[in-house]
């Protein structure tokens, strides 16, 4: 990449180094089920760092509250109660996995730092409704900060590099980054808002070469009002082709991503865009594989791709695996956790596997 | 001859007018450059607007009156203290020690740092470029891209550093909508079949001949003028740039793709401008030198015997900085003569 300042040096956050308290997301237990679960065993074996995952989480009301059904009042709550459920665990450092619920958390804080009058409603509201108190993280990071924070110490338990066996050469990474992880608060953003370093970061450090495609700030094709809306779809595949036609030059291996709604629809509109235009981003017509920074890292210490869950993608891994020379075992593909081979999707009729 | 001194800290073209009309008055003139060559910005100007006028002799002409023997110019010398000892006003740089009966500040301007616009991709993309960078291009004969190609389509943007709220600067730098629409022409006299938009909140063409300049490009040399900021500059896969915009008359949003972004980048105060100003207590808004009235009294500060002129008031164009030190030389004067 072309970088002659490195701007993103300007934008540099407080990380917590240990004792989590981690929120799962509503939608990525769906999208991409392994994820939260290597972020996790990250954490705790390579890292040695104390995470709480409470079953007792629940929604932060985003996807609603982008939508305009859920009223900010009610979202207040919401994270008031989480909020709760961190300190009733002794800790005060949040880690919300999701992009949409880190910006949620950070605009409420963020209000209550301006108007402390809503914190001493949502304060009433939370009491009457649960008899629960809470108290303000002194921490908020994403699960992607605290990767970057580690990425060094990761890289040395590393197993693999971003790097093409046979060629020697740097492996090209597109990376996107959730809006509402940079853009509603820069400064709560490593390498703030136009130039974030989060994933460039990882990506540098583990071999590969970040690529700097124009509309690399452009929406994935997820935004909330595109999609949700059944009517507003054409604009959200419009955007995630522009997107893919704007990358295709640079000839990406893959595309990495820290937001659970860009990673499945990066993923997804591929599939859709081959089977109603015939059309795909890449020279073998198999797609560009979009991975979660859970995943890539996974990937690089030698993780079980299937453990981490690859299967699931839409546009298949394999080509990468080869490309970087990481063992895998093809029968084990569809074999459930239980070790029942679970049968085979349909295929694709134009996106290739 | 007068006995009274003048220290003027500053030899940009406030510096220099003024000077020059004390000294015809008799007065004794210490002119402190912190530069090596007097001049300040129009030392890097090939041509001045609306007139284009060459800025190289423009400059001589000013620099030359400098061999007056009532004043003693001294460059290399940049002042970092400013004070009244007495009824004397004291200069003073990490060697030397000047003293005067009255001080005139003409500390003048900065451009504005666009790498903070980091949106634009200065800094970044080797074909975003500023406005001083495309002057000093000018000054050569050629306009080249960074892989040495003639641009055929190239864009300029106004306002970069100014009426921005997200820079904190609310104010109207006053001569970039002209300077752009010179640049185009200029632009388009070396290159004529290039295209070349210019991208603008307000073409505010307030100066006598720049409603008539602004006429000119485009019917003679059909410069684009698009109604609208430009939201991102990305580099493209053969190192263009591509931009991001909304043509706000169309009511449409824009990309486009030209060989060449000039971000027209705006005035701040120089660094000397808020560093005096504020060891005097006259710092005014965004950190220039605040006059004691705007109306009237513009060249006079609160403290008696300080004076001010240009740009390190505001922003001001070449012949307003020009008229602004000649008035600043009056004042001066009448306040010596009554001090006697």
């Amino acid at each position: 990449m072309e970088i002659k300042k490195h701007y993103w040096n300007e934008y540099q956050k407080e990380i917590a180094q240990d004792d989590y308290f981690y929120e799962r997301s509503c939608i990525r237990q769906t999208f991409f089920p392994g994820s939260e679960a290597t972020f996790l065993k990250i954490l705790r074996k390579e890292l040695g760092k104390k995470i709480v995952d409470d079953p007792r989480i629940h929604t932060c009301t985003g996807i609603g509250y982008h939508s305009d059904i859920v009223p900010f009042d009610t979202t207040q709550v919401i994270c008031a109660r989480l909020f709760s459920l961190m300190n009733g665990a002794g800790l005060k450092n949040y880690v919300p996995s999701c992009v949409t619920s880190f910006g949620i958390f950070n605009e409420v804080v963020e209000t209550w730092k301006h108007f402390p009058e809503e914190l001493e409603k949502t304060r009433e509201n939370l009491r009457k409704a649960t008899g629960r108190e809470f108290e303000i993280p002194d921490n908020i990071a994403h699960p992607s900060d605290i990767i970057y924070n580690f990425r060094k110490e990761l890289k040395q338990k590393m197993k693999y590099r971003l790097v093409n066996k046979e060629t020697g050469k740097p492996l090209k990474v597109v990376e996107h980054i959730g809006c509402h992880y940079s853009k509603i608060f820069s400064e709560q953003s490593i390498g703030g808002a136009e130039f974030p370093h989060v994933l460039a970061g990882m990506i540098e450090e583990w071999g590969g070469e970040v690529v700097d495609y124009p509309e690399r700030r452009h929406c994935c094709g997820f935004g909330f009002r595109q999609y949700l809306i059944m009517a507003n779809r054409g604009y959200s595949i419009a955007n995630s082709k522009k997107k893919f036609e704007s990358m295709k030059p640079y000839k990406p291996d893959f595309i990495v991503t820290n937001c659970p709604g860009c990673a499945m629809f990066m993923d997804k509109w591929q599939y859709t865009i081959a089977e109603m235009e015939g059309i795909t981003y890449d020279d073998y017509d198999k797609g560009i594989p979009v991975l979660t920074y859970e995943e890539m890292t996974g990937m690089l210490l030698g993780y079980n791709p299937w453990d981490i869950g690859f299967q699931i993608h839409q546009v298949q891994t394999e080509q990468l695996l080869d490309k970087i020379g990481i063992e895998y075992d093809p029968q084990d593909k569809y074999v459930g956790v239980s070790g029942i081979y679970l049968g085979e999707p349909e295929k694709p009729k134009n996106l290739g596997c | 001859m007068s006995e009274k001194k003048i220290i003027i800290i500053g030899g940009g073209p406030a510096g220099l007018e003024a000077a020059y009309h004390l000294a015809q008055q008799n007065y004794k003139v210490t002119l402190l450059e912190k530069e090596l060559e007097t001049g300040g910005h129009i030392r890097m100007d090939v041509k001045l607007f609306p007139d284009f006028e060459d800025a190289s002799k423009v400059r001589k002409q000013l620099s030359d009156k400098m061999n007056h023997p009532s004043i003693d110019l001294k460059t290399g010398i940049c002042v970092n203290s400013l004070f009244q000892e007495g009824d004397k006003w004291c200069v003073k740089n990490d060697n030397n020690t000047f003293y005067g009966d009255a001080v005139l500040l003409t500390t003048g301007f900065e451009t504005f740092d666009a790498s903070r616009k980091e949106e634009l991709g200065y800094g970044i993309y080797d074909n975003v470029i500023t406005s001083v960078e495309f002057e000093a291009m000018l000054k050569t004969g050629k306009i080249l891209t960074s892989d040495e190609k003639v641009p055929q389509r190239i864009a300029f943007l106004n306002c970069v550093g100014s009426r921005d709220e997200k820079v904190g600067n609310h104010y109207c730098s006053r001569v970039c909508c002209i300077n752009g629409v010179k640049l185009a022409v200029c632009f388009k006299e070396l290159v004529p079949n290039a295209e070349v938009y210019c991208f603008y909140i307000d073409m505010r063409m307030t100066g006598q001949q720049y409603e008539e300049l602004y006429r000119t490009s485009q019917e003679k040399y059909g410069v684009n003028f698009i109604r609208g900021r430009i939201s991102e500059a990305a580099s493209t896969f053969n190192k263009r740039i591509q931009l991001k915009s909304e043509d706000t008359l169309a009511g449409l949003p824009l990309r486009i793709t030209v060989d060449m972004l000039v971000l027209m980048v705006g005035m701040e105060p120089s660094k000397s401008t808020t560093l005096l100003a504020g060891q005097n207590d006259i710092k005014g808004a965004y950190g220039f030198a605040a006059s004691l009235g705007i109306n009237r009294n513009d060249n006079q500060t609160l403290k008696e015997g300080l004076f001010l002129a240009g740009t390190c008031k505001r922003p001001l164009s070449f012949r307003e900085t020009i008229a602004d030190a000649g008035a600043a030389a009056i004042q001066i004067m009448d306040f010596l003569k009554k001090a006697k």
